[in-house]
Formats: structure tokens, sequence, C-alpha cells
């Protein structure tokens, strides 16, 4: 077969995480012999999309340690205080003892202030708090996946799903858990077992309030005269599954909010092996049938949010929807018609079998474009510049630095909404991604060669202009400045 | 507090060199300089992108240097007149620190001087100037690291004991090789800088009309903003800026990078030899050597060099700083009112240890005739002499390990003579 150097390159950058240095399947020679098979054949690789990472904890295990750190916390800082009360109380009444306890508290302090190699590094002197940590952990097993995978078009998915489902680390330090959890696990499985997930996952319920959503007439709604909150609901509709202004109304997104009452997580005060963790408390569940999107449902407990959960699965409206997002995401912000038409009917016949959508989208035509359409979202650029100079091991805290200055800051999204997949979107921080881009070549300007990150990156994709300007740049750091910006690399 | 091991991460060697109070037990000396009981210290300024020597030094009496320039042509009656040298050259205006330095003996500026290189690409100029060697591409060590062990021939040397110390983050080939390299990088990254983003300006028009037209906006609002007085907001030090590039920020990063090099070089059991780069210097288009572009660079080149002065303290009669560039510019203005790549240019000796106040020079000329290839200042010194003259006569480096390791091939070379005081 005729090998399709330029096809090769763009499909790496349009399905995938970019052409990466040292690839054995991911590089622009390795996919040209058959760029579209390269791709379709990421979705066979084993395990593609899980993260296996030991050192990660489950989201109930990441929520308790946070819990039991700060109430451990607590105590010490109540402890300190009444110390503190004690001895000025003692002082007061002229206790001899005080004024040596006093005078002890000075000389430790005076010694510690004295110690003479003392490097005043936060990183040492105050530990990196919990949740922090957390965030990190989770983050470094995401950013590595992404740049060190072959071609990563699964891992594409996974971004995209994730981003789908968003949850926000400022509501739960469970979100990175929860990409693990909910999205990961499916991504080449059924839309109906991600959604189902996705919407039951602890942090979910969390970041769109279910937690604390009583059903009025629930046991829990008469007693403490709290209830509904139809937030969660709402989204799922909205945004989750049919899409906006479809096929439902203000009344189902009511009535879908008492079905899913009693959705909520275990407290960890009470629940130090379970706590953060779902569960189905009927005393919050609003009792009786419901009815929505026309068909009614018997209240079976916990049974009955799964059932509407499942409908709205398998709805043609969600069809349409997520075959929309899906071809906007990968090919166009105005997909063609008869992509999203196809899409749309691949899902219907295969029951959301999202490995069958991932197929159709690769092997539709309409999905190969000849030139570059879509911008790169922030972090999707991030990861294919060190994938391009051969970095393995990013500095990861900078990263997630440089994709929150871009506006994507990671597992942060400013509404449920999920981050845009509009390239409008993104074009206004083109002058942030030149820092950005210049802050990345002073890092790697003196292991790489400029020429041999175009061959890697772009190959027969950079037009003549971008070889010329790279190679007469006037320092190393210029040359990557310039090829990371150049727009066969801003765009996919 | 010593650091064990030389290949800290960027931020812990950072905080490690400014967290503790102590610097390291530094057991490298020149110690043939010592035992003449100096303790020199040498500072390399790699100047990326081909600095345009005639703009910094210009050759005001040449009678063919009007005609040359015309309108963009340093001179003693300019509107801003050019600060006089010696009677035939003359110093740009911006460069109102060294010309000082120089009143003072403690400047010294070498011209049409050129390293063996003669071709025309900054990468490759960069790596003959960086490496020492005569040709590109040869060698992943640079003189100024193998300098060092010529300075320790012996094999039990500590090995602590011979660190060079960079500036910036990245490091430049100058000072990589066998013996350790301790870098420092400033928290703020040097800025984009205008050239760059006028570079990437030009291929976006070429290539893609939409993200030209962005930047083009986003440029504009950059513009109106600073014209506003509303500053660049960083989210923390380690951050770049919202917007880059401009001359302030440059000046900034010059002068802490350079200042922070000479603390170090400074303390008592600091480091003795170091090395930064500052980019910037390709001036194609516009250039602005009176009033624009490459004075602004000038005069932050200008402050980086009062700063090093400051920063040395006692230190600075005993330091030599060597500012050299990859090759120099064409002799005439192009098209474009900048400069195309050159061969000879400036080479720039600061520092109290020097016997300065002249401007060295067996200077070529230039008519047609006179130029290299009918278009470049013909260089004339070669400038491994300079280097070769003060490694030899500041640090005391032997003068066959010169030859044969540090500048590998120069022996018909000769070190210049007579540069220190």
């Amino acid at each position: 077969m005729a090998l399709d150097l330029k096809g090769a390159a763009i499909a790496l950058h349009r399905f995938g995480f970019g052409p990466k240095a040292g690839a054995t399947t991911g590089s622009i020679a390795a996919v040209a012999a058959d760029p579209m098979g390269a791709i379709l054949a990421d979705l066979d690789v084993p395990n593609a999309g899980l993260i296996t990472d030991p050192k990660l904890q489950s989201s109930g295990a990441e929520n308790r340690a946070v819990y039991e750190n700060n109430a451990a916390q607590l105590a010490q800082n109540k402890l300190e205080r009444k110390r503190k009360e004690m001895a000025q109380a003692m002082a007061a009444a002229g206790s001899e003892n005080a004024m040596e306890q006093t005078a002890q508290d000075k000389s430790s302090d005076a010694a510690k202030d004295a110690k003479p190699d003392a490097p005043p590094n936060p990183a040492q002197t105050k530990p990196v708090p919990l949740p922090r940590q957390i965030f990190l952990d989770e983050a470094r097993a995401r950013i590595n996946t992404a740049v060190n995978c072959e071609i990563g078009f699964v891992e594409r998915l996974v971004w995209f799903w994730s981003n789908h489902f968003c949850v926000s680390f400022d509501s739960t330090v469970m979100a990175g858990a929860y990409e693990r959890e909910a999205i990961r696990p499916h991504v080449l499985g059924r839309f109906a077992d991600m959604l189902q997930a996705a919407e039951a996952h602890p942090a979910m319920l969390l970041y769109l309030d279910n937690a604390m959503s009583i059903g009025p007439s629930s046991v829990a709604g008469i007693n403490r005269d709290r209830g509904l909150n139809e937030n969660l609901a709402r989204e799922i509709m909205e945004l989750h599954t049919l899409g906006v202004r479809t096929v439902y109304t203000q009344a189902d997104v009511t009535n879908f909010a008492r079905v899913i009452t009693g959705w909520t997580i275990l407290p960890t005060v009470d629940n130090p092996d379970h706590g953060g963790e779902f569960v189905f408390n009927k005393r919050l569940h609003e009792p009786g049938p419901q009815t929505l999107v026309g068909k009614t449902y018997a209240d079976t407990g916990v049974e009955q949010g799964r059932s509407v959960l499942a409908d709205l699965a398998h709805h043609p409206a969600t069809a349409r929807h997520v075959a929309t997002k899906l071809a906007r995401h990968f090919v166009a912000d105005d997909p063609p018609a008869v992509l999203v038409e196809r899409l749309t009917q691949r899902f219907l016949d295969t029951d959301g079998d999202l490995k069958e959508m991932a197929k159709t989208l690769v092997s539709a035509p309409e999905a190969w474009p000849d030139g570059q359409t879509k911008i790169k979202r922030p972090g999707e650029w991030l990861v294919a510049m060190r994938r391009a100079a051969g970095r393995r091991n990013p500095n990861i805290e900078g990263m997630i630095r440089q994709q929150a200055l871009l506006g994507e800051p990671l597992w942060r999204p400013p509404a449920p909404k999920g981050f845009s997949d509009d390239s409008a979107a993104w074009y206004d921080g083109l002058t942030v991604r030149l820092e950005s881009a210049n802050a990345f070549a002073q890092a790697v300007a003196g292991d790489v060669e400029p020429k041999d990150v175009v061959d890697v990156a772009l190959g027969p994709l950079a037009a003549e202009e971008t070889r010329l300007t790279v190679a007469r740049a006037e320092s190393k750091v210029q040359a990557l400045t310039l090829l990371v910006m150049a727009p066969e690399f801003q765009r996919r | 507090m010593r650091p064990q091991t030389s290949s800290l991460h960027a931020s812990t060697r950072r905080e490690l060199l400014l967290g503790s109070g102590v610097l390291f037990a530094w057991a490298f000396v020149p110690r043939l300089a010592r035992a003449e009981g100096r303790d020199p210290r040498f500072l390399t300024i790699v100047l990326r992108g081909a600095l345009d020597g005639l703009a910094a030094v210009a050759p005001v009496s040449d009678p063919d240097w009007i005609k040359l320039r015309g309108d963009s042509a340093l001179r003693l009656d300019g509107k801003l007149p050019a600060l006089p040298l010696d009677g035939f050259f003359a110093l740009n205006p911006a460069m109102p620190n060294v010309h000082k330095l120089y009143q003072e003996g403690h400047a010294t500026i070498v011209h049409a001087a050129a390293s063996p290189y003669r071709e025309r690409s900054h990468f490759d100029g960069q790596d003959v100037l960086e490496s020492g060697l005569a040709r590109p591409g040869a060698a992943d060590t640079g003189w100024l690291n193998r300098a060092l062990g010529g300075l320790e021939p012996s094999p039990d040397a500590v090995v602590r004991g011979r660190k060079v110390f960079a500036v910036g983050p990245v490091t430049p080939l100058l000072v990589r090789g066998k013996a350790p390299v301790l870098s420092w990088s400033p928290p703020r990254l040097p800025p984009v800088t205008e050239e760059t983003t006028m570079r990437l300006l030009d291929l976006y028009r070429h290539t893609d009309p939409t993200l030209a037209q962005v930047l083009e906006e986003r440029l504009g609002l950059a513009a109106i903003a600073k014209a506003g007085g509303i500053a660049d907001k960083k989210p923390n030090d380690n951050a770049p800026g919202i917007q880059g590039g401009g001359i302030e920020q440059v000046r900034a990063y010059f002068a802490e990078a350079a200042g922070t090099a000479a603390k170090f070089l400074a303390a008592p059991d600091g480091p003795r030899v170091g090395a930064l780069a500052f980019d910037g210097w390709d001036t194609h288009v516009n250039e602005g050597a009176v009033n624009g572009r490459l004075a602004n660079l000038l005069g932050a080149l200008d402050g980086a060099i009062a700063a090093i002065k400051t920063n040395m303290g006692d230190a600075w009669s005993e330091t030599v700083v060597a500012l050299v560039t990859e090759f120099g510019r064409t002799a005439r203005i192009n098209g474009n009112e900048g400069t195309d790549h050159g061969t000879a240019t400036v080479a720039l000796l600061a520092g109290g240890a020097l016997k300065g106040g002249r401007v060295i020079a067996d200077w070529p000329g230039l008519k047609e005739a006179d130029l290299y290839e009918k278009r470049d200042l013909k260089p004339t010194t070669d400038l491994r002499a300079v280097l070769k003259g003060v490694l030899h006569d500041h640090l005391r480096v032997d003068e066959r390990a010169l030859a044969a390791d540090v500048f590998p091939g120069s022996e018909s070379v000769t070190p210049m003579a007579g540069l220190l005081a």
C-alpha cells in the first residue's frame, strides 16, 4: 500500500494526542501505510482507557482520607487553642508553672528559627495539603497516560466523555477518581452503563447537588421540612442525554428530580469504612409513581431512577445529541449532517455501543477532510508538545498550571456543560499559548533539535513556510516556540 | 548545605540556592591564579541571534560609514548622539553604563571579530561559538566546561570542585560537558520576544488567516492595555504573564539573570565560572539601532552589565565578563530597515580586572571591496584569540590545553595578550 504520510500526520493529530517521539505505533511513519486502520486498531489495544496505578485509591477511600485528615487537624487546632488559653489563664493568676511553660514554648520556637540551614522551602516546612496531593496524584496518572500512550485515540475518547459527564474538583476531592471509576471502564462499552455509573457516582451527586435533594413527601422531607433539588435531574436531561430544548418539559425535570431523591452518599462522620460511597436512602426518597417524557415509572426505590436512566440512554434525542457532540469534538465545529446522521443511526442500532460509535466515526469519509479543521484544546496541545519532544516524564504541576492559564483548568469546568468544543472559544487564548510555548521551549531547547521535532510532529504536514520559519529562527528556543505555535500544530 | 547532585529538579534547585543562606563550599578555584593571590571570576554571556556589531559600536569616523547605513547610522552629531570611545568608534547611546566602564578602564571592545564559522545559520553558528570547535555539530560539550578540565587536570580532583554555573532555564552548550554544571533559573521566564511574535504573525499571515487575525487583534489589545497602564497580571512567579514581550519585561529578565549570576560569583565560596544567554538579537526588520528595538535591547543589556557590577561588589576588581554572539550582520541595511545574517561583529569585555578603555580592532574598512563577500564586515580578529587570552591571563588555563582541548585545532590562533590589567 502506498504510504500516506500526510494523512498519517493528520490522523494522529485529529484522533490521537499527536505523533510521539520514539513511538512504536504512534509515529507518522508507523501509521502511514493505513492511517484509518491504525486509529481503529487503537480501539483493540488491551486495557485501553484504563489506568492501573496502585497509588490511587477508590473515590470513597480518598474522600474518607480527607475527612479524617480534616477532623484530626481540627482536633489538633482545638488542643493548641485550649493549651494557649490555659497558659494565659495561669499566667494571669501568677503561676510560676505557666511562666515556665511559656518560656519553654518560646525557646523551642527560637531554636527553630535559629536553625541555620533551614531553607524557607514551603514544600518542606508545609506538607502539601491532602486534597492537593490527591489531585496531583490523579492528574499525574492522567497526564502521563496521555503523554506516553502510543496513538491515544481511546484516551482522547476518555477525555471527551469525561468532559461530557464533567464534575469539578471544587465540589469534591473525588473528581479524579470519578473519571477512573465512572468513565474509563465504559469508554468502549455502552452509553447506558456509563450514564448509570456517572449519575450514581458520589462525585456527580455532590457536584450537581443531588446528595442533598430530599423528596418533600418522604419521611425526611416531612420531618426536616426540606425538599427537592432539581439540578442533577435537569442536567442529566439537558446535557448528558436528551439535549436542551428537545423532548422534555419543566414538569419532566421536576418529576425526574423526585425519582432520584434518595440517591445520596453515606456521611463519613458515622461511616468510617464506607463514608462517601453511594447509598440509596429510602428515607429521603419521594414515594409514589412519577411520569416523565410520556412514561410512568412505579416507585421501585433505587430502580425507579435506574429505569428512567435506562430509557433516557436509548432515546433517539440522546442518540442525536451524543452523535453531534462526538462529531463536533473530532471533526468540525459544524459537523457534516450526514456524519451526525450516520452516528445517530449507529447509536440506535447498537444500543449505544460506544466502541461501535468510535469505529463509525473513524471509518466515515466525512471525518477525513483534507486539511486540519479544529484548534486543539489547551490540554491536548500541552500533551502533544511533550510527545513531540520526547518528554516522557513531564512536569505535572507545570502542565496543570499552564492548562489553567490557557482557560481549561483540569477537572474544574466552568459549568456542568464542560469545556467548549467550539474552536472560537479557544482563539482568544492564542497569546497565552505563545507564553506557554515559550516556557516549554525554554525547558526542552537544551535536549532536542527543532528540525527533529518538526519531522516527528508534522512530517510532510509542515508547510514550507513553517519549515523555513523554524529553520531560520534565531535560537532553538525561538524555533521550538514557533513550531508548536504553527497552525499545523495548533490545529487537528 | 550542598546539593549532592547537579541534576536536581529546577524548582528544588532554585529553592536550595535561594533558600540556603550559605552557598556551596566550592573547592574549584583557578589554582594558579590563587597561587598568585588572586580569586578571578569569569562570566560569559552569549547573545543569541547575531548582534549587529556595527550598530552597537559604530565606526563613526570611517568615511564610508554614513554612506553604508544612511539614516540608520549612529553618529556623534545625531539626534541621539553616539557615545565617543576612541575617536574612531562610538558606542550606542543606549549603553551609558558600559560607556562609563569604558572611561574607567573597565570595558574593552574587540571589533571585526568572528568565530571560525563562515556560514550564516544561527544554530550552526551558535554551535561553533559555544562548542569551541571549528565546525558545527561536532561536539556536545562547550569550551567553558572543557576549560575547567584545563584548570584541574589531576584525575583525583574533587568532583564538586569543578562546577560551572549556568543561569537560565536552558543550559547553554557552552557550559555542558564532563565538569558538573549547576544551574539556576530566574523565577521569571525570559519573555516571548517581540521578534518571535512578529515571526509568528508572519507565519500565520502566510498559512492561516484566521489565526493571523486573532493574533493581530490580541496584540492590538495588548498595546492598548500597555498604553492605558493596565498592568500585566502574573498569577504567580512561576507562571508566564498574560501578555509578553514588553521591553520592560526583557529589561527585568536581563537584569535579574545577570545580577543573580554576579551574586553567586561574588560569594566568597561561590562558583567562579558561569554562563548565561540572552536571545533576541536577530534584527531582520526595523532594527531600530538608534532608538528602536535594538536600542531597547542594548539598553537592557547595559542594565544587566550595571547589575553585574553592583552585585559583584568588591569582587568586580577580579571580574571579567565576556559578551559574545554567533556572528554579525550585513554591513548594509536591507529592504526592511533591518540587517541580515553577516560575519564579523563585536565582542565586549567588561570587568574590573581588565586593562580596558580600548577598542581593539584591525579595522578592515567598509568599502565594498573591503567587505567579506561584498556584504559583511570582514573578520580580522579570531574570537578564539580573545577568549584564549582571557582564559589564559585571567584564569591561568594552560596554553596547551587551550589549543588542544578548549579550542581544538586552534594552535595557530595566538591568545591575545595584554587584555588584563
